[in-house]
C-alpha cells in the first residue's frame, strides 16, 4: 500500500471534457431579483473566455455559482467533471478565484497571506513554505514579502491577489472584472500573464469585464451576457462577422444632414443609413468599394463633407447590438422634414 | 486534524494584528483600568456597609475582568464583518478550508485577547493590594473562566457579524447587553445586598456564573463544588452558542 495509489493528479482528472460547463443555471436574490437567469456555458481546457456585459448583468453572480460561493437555485454546472453542488470541496481544489474585490487581508504580510491560504489547501512544511517563496518569486512579490499588504500599490495588491488563487496550482481561474482600478500599465502587465497561464499552464480561464478592448485582446472567446442570460457567444472574430460588413461614417459640412440621407438611400449596397447631427452612419458590406459610390452620391446631392472613417465593426457594436443599450437612448436617426 | 491546523492559523491571524498595534491592545486595557480604579475608589465605602466582607479591591477584580470579558469578546464578530466587506471571507469560502475552523479560531483568538488582559488586571490588582487568597491556582481558574465567558461572548458577537454584516449591529448589541449583564450580577456589589428580584435574575445570568466562580476561587476560601457547578454552565453555554456560531455561519453561506 503505496502513497501514490492515493495520490490522484488532479491534472488528469476531466480532460476529455470541457473543463467548464454549465447547463440553465438559475439564481435569484430576495426580493426576486433574476441575477443569473438561464446561463449555460461550456468551456474547454486551456480557453480563455470573457463574460462580458454591463454592471449588474450576472457576471458575477455566474462566478460565483461556478466556484462554489453561492448555489444555484436550478441547473447544474460542473468544473473538470465535478459538480460544483454535490462535491463543492473538490471543486475548490480544481479552482483559483480573484474576486472583483480585494481578497488579500490588509493587516498581514504578502508571505503571512500565502502561508495561512496554503494551509486551507493543506499545503504545509516544508513544501508550503517552499510554495509560497515560488509563487511570491513568480509574481514579482519576493522582495515585498515580508511588508504588510496594506502598503502595496494596488498594483502589487492585484499580483498578491493572483498569488493567492494560483497557489495550489489550479485548473481553473475565474477573474472577476480583473483589471477595474488598475492604471494602464498593471493591466498590460496582467494581460500578459494571463495569456501566458492559458498559453504555458494551459489553464482554463474565465474572466469578466466591461472592458471591450480587454475580451477582444485576451479571450478566445467571448460570452455577451444581458439580464442573466448569455445573449450572444463565440470567438471575437465570429461575433464580429455576424454584424456583416463594415460600417462608414460621414462626417458633412453643417446642414446636409438631410439631403445626405435621402442621396445614400438610393445608393447600392449601403444599409441602415442613419443622420446623427451632422454625422452620418451607414453599414456596407464591402465598404471600401462603397465609399466611392456614396461619395459621388453625397457630391451630386450638393451636401459637403468633411472627412470619411471606414471602420471594420469592433466588439462595442457587437456588445451594442446584443446588449441592445446603445440604440435605444442614441439619436439614431432624425426625423428630417422633407 | 487539518481542522485543529487551520484553526491554529486563523487564531494566529488573529494573534499577529493584536501583537503589530500595540496602541489597540493599550486602549483595550485603558478601559479595565479605568474600571478597577474608579470603581474602587468610588465604591470604597462600600466595604464598610454591614453585610460587606474583606477589602473592596479584592471583591471588585473578578467582577471588573467579567465586565471586561464581556466587553472585550464581544467585538470578534467585528472580524467576520470585516472580512465580509473586504472579500476576504469570499476568498476563504472558494478555498476548501474547513469552515468551522474561522469560528473555532476566531474564538480562541476573542478568548486570548481576554486572557491577555485578565493577566494585566491580576497584577495591577495586586499592585493596588488586592491578596488573591486562592493563590496561583485561584489565579488560573479564574483566566480560566475569563476565557470562557470570552469564548461565549466571542461566538455569539460571531453569530451576530454574519447574520447582520455590518459593523453597527456588532457594536450596538456589545452596548446593550454589556452593562445590564454586570449589573443584574453579583459583579460589583455584594450578593446579599443585591435586591431580590436582582439575586432572582443574576442565578441565570452567564456573568454571574463567572463572577462567583472566579471570586470563590481566587479571593476567598473556595468552594470547589460551586466552582466546579460554574464552569459547567459556562462550558454548557460555550456548546451552546458555538452551535449557534456555527448555524449563523452556514445560514450566511447560504444566503451568499
Amino acid at each position: 500500500m503505496t502513497f501514490k495509489r492515493f495520490y490522484r493528479d488532479p491534472a488528469s482528472e476531466g480532460d476529455m471534457e470541457a473543463t467548464i460547463q454549465a447547463s440553465d443555471l438559475h439564481k435569484a436574490y430576495p426580493p426576486g431579483i433574476r441575477a443569473v437567469d438561464g446561463v449555460s456555458l461550456s468551456v474547454p481546457a486551456g480557453t480563455i473566455i470573457a463574460l462580458l456585459g454591463p454592471n449588474g448583468a450576472g457576471k458575477s453572480t455566474t462566478v460565483r455559482l461556478l466556484s462554489t460561493l453561492s448555489r444555484p437555485d436550478k441547473g447544474t454546472a460542473h468544473i473538470c467533471g465535478v459538480d460544483v453542488v454535490v462535491d463543492p470541496v473538490r471543486v475548490r481544489h480544481l479552482i483559483g478565484v480573484v474576486g472583483q474585490k480585494h481578497g488579500i487581508d490588509p493587516e498581514a504580510t504578502g508571505r503571512e497571506n500565502l502561508v495561512l491560504q496554503a494551509e486551507f489547501y493543506r499545503i504545509t512544511g516544508r513544501e508550503g513554505r517552499r510554495r509560497v517563496a515560488d509563487t511570491l518569486e513568480r509574481v514579482g512579490l519576493a522582495s515585498s514579502a515580508d511588508r504588510l499588504a496594506k502598503t502595496y500599490s494596488g498594483g502589487m495588491q492585484r499580483r498578491l491577489d493572483i498569488a493567492l488563487a494560483l497557489l495550489h496550482r489550479p485548473r481553473v481561474l475565474f477573474l472577476d472584472e480583473p483589471t477595474t482600478g488598475l492604471d494602464p500599465e498593471a493591466r498590460m502587465e496582467l494581460w500578459a500573464e494571463i495569456e501566458r497561464l492559458a498559453a504555458v499552464h494551459n489553464m482554463t480561464i474565465l474572466l469578466t469585464t466591461h472592458y471591450m478592448e480587454e475580451a477582444d485582446r485576451l479571450a478566445g472567446e467571448v460570452a455577451i451576457i444581458d439580464s442573466g442570460r448569455v445573449v450572444a457567444r463565440g470567438t471575437p472574430h465570429q461575433l464580429k462577422s455576424e454584424l456583416e460588413g463594415d460600417s462608414i461614417q460621414i462626417q458633412l459640412s453643417p446642414g446636409a444632414g438631410a439631403a445626405a440621407r435621402d442621396a445614400l438611400g438610393r445608393v447600392p449596397g449601403l444599409a441602415g443609413v442613419a443622420v446623427d447631427g451632422d454625422l452620418l452612419r451607414a453599414a456596407a458590406r464591402d465598404g471600401a468599394a462603397a465609399i466611392p459610390a456614396a461619395l459621388a452620391a453625397l457630391d451630386a446631392a450638393g451636401a459637403g463633407v468633411t472627412s470619411v472613417t471606414l471602420a471594420r465593426p469592433s466588439l462595442d457594436d457587437v456588445y451594442l447590438r446584443h446588449a441592445g443599450r446603445a440604440f435605444d437612448h442614441a439619436p439614431v436617426s432624425e426625423a428630417v422634414p422633407a | 486534524m487539518t481542522g485543529v491546523r487551520q484553526t491554529w492559523q486563523v487564531y494566529l491571524r488573529g494573534v499577529r494584528v493584536l501583537w503589530r498595534q500595540p496602541a489597540y491592545l493599550g486602549m483595550t486595557l485603558v478601559q479595565p483600568v479605568i474600571w478597577l480604579l474608579l470603581f474602587g475608589a468610588l465604591f470604597t465605602s462600600v466595604a464598610r456597609i454591614p453585610g460587606f466582607h474583606g477589602s473592596y479591591i479584592n471583591f471588585l477584580t473578578p467582577g471588573v475582568v467579567m465586565m471586561l470579558a464581556v466587553f472585550s469578546a464581544g467585538w470578534t464578530g467585528m472580524g467576520f464583518v470585516e472580512d465580509i466587506n473586504s472579500g476576504v471571507m469570499d476568498r476563504m469560502l472558494a478555498a476548501p478550508v474547513w469552515r468551522s475552523a474561522l469560528n473555532a479560531g476566531t474564538v480562541a483568538y476573542g478568548a486570548f485577547t481576554v486572557v491577555v488582559q485578565t493577566v494585566l488586571i491580576v497584577l495591577l490588582a495586586l499592585a493596588l493590594g488586592a491578596d488573591f487568597r486562592g493563590g496561583i491556582g485561584g489565579v488560573l481558574v479564574l483566566l480560566l473562566v475569563a476565557a470562557l465567558l470570552g469564548a461565549v461572548f466571542a461566538s455569539l458577537s460571531n453569530a451576530i457579524g454574519v447574520l447582520a454584516r455590518q459593523r453597527e449591529s456588532v457594536i450596538g448589541a456589545v452596548t446593550l447587553v454589556q452593562l445590564p449583564l454586570t449589573f443584574l450580577s453579583a459583579a460589583l456589589m455584594a450578593p446579599d445586598l443585591l435586591p431580590a428580584w436582582i439575586r432572582t435574575v443574576a442565578r441565570f445570568n452567564p456573568v454571574n456564573w463567572a463572577v462567583e466562580a472566579a471570586r470563590s476561587a481566587a479571593m476567598q476560601t473556595t468552594d470547589w463544588g460551586l466552582v466546579a457547578g460554574r464552569v459547567g454552565l459556562l462550558v454548557g453555554l460555550l456548546l451552546v452558542s458555538a452551535a449557534l456560531a456555527t448555524r449563523a455561519f452556514a445560514r450566511y453561506q447560504r444566503s451568499l
